[in-house]
C-alpha cells in the first residue's frame, strides 16, 4: 500500500523528466493548450523469492494449475502440486499466497476477469481444504491481461487458462 | 466531383502534416465508410487567418469531413469575412447547401476574436453566428468548437468534436493510459505502467478517469485527476476490484468486487468510502454501466450464459435486457437513454450491436470478429470500440445506423479499451 497516492508535485516532475527522454509522447503533453494531462509512472511491486520455492528440482517451484475451456474444475494431474503447496502453507503459517486466475483472450475483458476469479477461487478452496488458513491466501484475477503465450492457437489458449500461486515477496 | 476531390486532398494533406508534427504514438484516423447522403458545405479560410501559425478552418474541415455527414465544396482561396453577406447564389452554383464565413479580429492582448456566421444557401437565411476568443495556440480547440457549431446547426444534434477520448496502448511490455482529442490529436499519457491497465471511465465533469490498474499484481480501482496526475485508490478490497462506472452526478461509482465471493456489483463513494452491495446473484455480475435513465446495466451469467440485465440504481430487482444469442456483454447506454450498445457473439464472432430499448430491435453494426468495449459519443450518434486489424489492436468508430465507419490506429502498438469522454460546455 506504499506510495499509492502520488503527490501532484511528483507527477509534474515525472512529466518533466519524461519530456527530456527519448519517448516522444512528452512533447504532446506540453502541446495541449486546454486542460493539461500530467504523466504518472506507476510504481511496480518487486520482491525476492525463497530458495526452496525457486529450486527447479522442488515441486514447490511449479506454480501453475491449468484448466479446460470454460471449466473451473481442478484436473487430477494438478493434485500433487496443490498438496505440496498446501503442506508448505501449513508448515509456514507466516507465509502468504496470492493466487492469480487467468483466462484466454476471447471475449470481454471484464467478463474474463470474473471468470479468472472463479479459477483462482477454486485453487484457494482446494488449498484450504488441505489445511491452509483462509487468512494466508488471497485469490485475485488477471483475466486475459497477462497471457503467458500470445499466439492465437488452441495450445496457447490452454497455456493461458490457469491459476498461478505467488508467495509473499513475489507480489 | 472535382471540388470534392480537392477538399478531400486538403484533408489528406492536413492529416499528413499532423502526422509529421507529432510522435509515433499519435492516433491516425482513416475513414472507411460515410453517410448515404452527405451535406455539401463550403468552409472558406477566415479573414486574417494567415496570421496564425496553424490554421483554424483546416481543423473545422477535417472534423466535418471525418464525421461522414458532410462533403466539403471548394470556393477558392479567398476568405469570406462574416461581416459581408455572402453570394448565396454562387454558393448554390457550386453545389453547396451551406457556407460558413468568418474573420479573426486582433485584440490588444495578442489574442484574436474569431467571429463566424453560417448560412443556409437553399433557404437563403442565416443559421446563426458566434464569437470566440482565442490565443494563436488554441487553433485546434477553437476549430473543434466551430465544427460543433456547424454540426449542430445543420444536423440538429450536438457536435462531439471538442471532446476527448481515453484509451490504453500496449507497446511491448509497456502499457500507457492515454488521453487525446476526439480527432486523435494532442495525445498525452496519463499513466505509464509495466502492468495492464483496463476499463477507463470518464467522470461526468471530464476531469478524472477511473480505471483498473494491475500495478500491485491484482486489479485495483483508481481515480486519477488528469490535470494534476493525482491518483487515489477507490477500491482495494481482498480479491479483485474492477469495472468502474460513474454515477451521473459524479458522487459515486459502481464497481465489481469479489470480497464476498463471486464477482458482484457494489456502489462506493468517489472517495472510496461507504461501500454497499447493489445486487445479489449466484453467478457472475460484472461490467456495470450507470445510465442516465437511473438504471445500472450490467452483464450477468445468472441465467446460464452471459446476458445483459438492469437494476434501478436505487435498488430493486433485476430485469433481463438482452435475449438473442448466448453471449451478450459490455452494455453501454446512449446519453438519451434510448439505445443500448453491447458486444454480441454471432457465429463465433464478437461484434458491436445496438438495441433500441423501446422496440427491442437489435442491429449488429460491424462485420469484424473481435470487437470489445463499445462507448458512445456524447451525442449518441457514434460508437467507439476496440477491434482487431491484421492481428493488431485498433480502435474503430461506427455510427448507430452502421453507415459511417472510421479506424484509429497507432503505429507499432496495440490500442484498446477506448472510452469517449463527456461533452463539457
Amino acid at each position: 500500500m506504499k506510495k499509492l497516492i502520488v503527490p501532484a508535485l511528483l507527477a509534474m516532475m515525472l512529466a518533466a523528466c519524461s519530456s527530456t527522454g527519448p519517448d516522444a509522447t512528452g512533447a504532446a503533453v506540453e502541446d495541449r493548450s486546454g486542460a493539461g494531462v500530467a504523466t504518472v509512472t506507476a510504481p511496480g511491486a518487486t520482491g525476492t523469492g525463497i530458495a526452496a520455492l525457486t529450486d527447479p528440482n522442488n515441486i514447490l517451484s511449479k506454480r501453475s494449475v491449468f484448466f479446460d475451456f470454460d471449466s473451473f474444475v481442478i484436473k487430477p494431474e494438478a493434485r500433487p502440486l496443490i498438496e505440496a503447496h498446501a503442506r508448505f502453507l501449513v508448515q509456514n503459517p507466516q507465509m502468504r499466497m496470492l493466487i492469480q486466475g487467468n483466462t484466454d483472450e476471447r471475449g470481454s475483458r471484464e467478463y474474463n476477469l470474473a471468470l479468472g476469479q472463479k479459477r483462482a477461487d477454486v485453487v484457494r478452496q482446494a488449498l484450504m481444504l488441505l489445511g491452509a488458513r483462509e487468512s494466508q491466501i488471497e485469490s485475485v484475477s488477471l483475466g486475459e491481461e497477462k497471457p503467458r503465450c500470445e499466439d492465437r492457437t488452441e495450445a496457447c489458449y490452454a497455456e493461458n487458462r490457469r491459476g498461478d500461486m505467488l508467495y509473499s515477496g513475489e507480489f | 466531383m472535382k471540388m470534392i476531390i480537392s477538399a478531400f486532398r486538403l484533408f489528406i494533406v492536413t492529416a499528413l502534416a499532423s502526422l509529421a508534427l507529432t510522435a509515433q504514438a499519435q492516433l491516425s484516423i482513416e475513414i472507411t465508410g460515410a453517410g448515404a447522403s452527405r451535406f455539401p458545405v463550403i468552409i472558406p479560410i477566415f479573414e486574417n487567418e494567415g496570421r496564425l501559425p496553424q490554421s483554424v478552418t483546416d481543423v473545422v474541415r477535417a472534423d466535418l469531413e471525418r464525421s461522414g455527414l458532410f462533403s466539403l465544396v471548394d470556393m477558392g482561396p479567398l476568405p469570406l469575412p462574416e461581416s459581408v453577406m455572402p453570394d448565396l447564389a454562387a454558393v448554390r452554383a457550386r453545389g453547396a447547401d451551406a457556407v460558413l464565413t468568418g474573420s479573426l479580429i486582433p485584440m490588444s492582448d495578442g489574442r484574436y476574436e474569431v467571429r463566424f456566421r453560417l448560412f443556409d444557401a437553399q433557404k437563403q437565411l442565416e443559421l446563426g453566428a458566434m464569437a470566440l476568443p482565442m490565443s494563436p495556440a488554441q487553433n485546434r480547440i477553437v476549430g473543434h468548437r466551430i465544427a460543433d457549431f456547424v454540426y449542430e446547426k445543420l444536423t440538429g444534434l450536438p457536435g462531439y468534436f471538442a471532446t476527448r477520448i481515453a484509451y490504453v496502448i500496449k507497446a511491448g511490455p509497456n502499457f500507457e493510459l492515454q488521453v487525446a482529442d476526439a480527432d486523435g490529436m494532442n495525445a498525452a499519457t496519463a499513466l505509464r505502467s509495466r502492468e495492464p491497465i483496463i476499463s477507463p471511465a470518464w467522470s461526468p465533469d471530464g476531469q478524472s478517469l477511473a480505471y483498473v490498474s494491475f500495478e500491485q499484481k491484482k486489479p485495483i480501482v483508481y481515480v486519477h485527476t488528469l490535470a494534476t496526475g493525482q491518483r487515489r485508490v477507490v477500491a482495494n478490497f481482498k480479491g479483485s476490484n474492477s469495472a468502474p462506472t460513474w454515477s451521473p452526478d459524479g458522487s459515486q461509482l459502481a464497481v465489481v468486487l469479489t470480497k464476498d465471493g463471486l464477482s458482484q456489483l457494489y456502489a462506493i463513494n468517489a472517495d472510496g468510502s461507504g461501500v454497499r452491495r447493489l445486487a445479489q446473484s449466484a453467478g457472475i455480475d460484472t461490467e456495470p454501466f450507470w445510465g442516465s435513465d437511473g438504471h445500472i446495466y450490467f452483464t450477468s451469467d445468472r441465467g446460464g450464459s452471459p446476458q445483459i440485465y438492469r437494476i434501478p440504481a436505487s435498488g430493486g430487482s433485476a430485469q433481463r435486457v438482452s435475449f438473442e444469442g448466448n453471449y451478450n456483454v459490455s452494455p453501454r447506454l446512449s446519453g438519451d437513454g434510448k439505445l443500448l450498445a453491447f458486444v454480441t457473439r454471432n457465429a463465433g464472432r464478437f461484434q458491436v450491436a445496438v438495441q433500441d430499448l423501446a422496440t427491442r430491435q437489435t442491429t449488429i453494426l460491424t462485420d469484424s470478429a473481435r470487437d470489445e468495449s463499445p462507448s458512445f459519443a456524447p451525442n449518441g450518434r457514434m460508437i467507439l470500440y476496440a477491434t482487431d486489424s491484421g492481428g493488431r489492436g485498433v480502435l474503430s468508430a461506427v455510427s448507430t445506423d452502421g453507415r459511417i465507419r472510421q479506424r484509429l490506429t497507432v503505429q507499432a502498438a496495440d490500442v484498446r479499451e477506448p472510452a469517449w469522454g463527456p461533452q463539457i460546455r
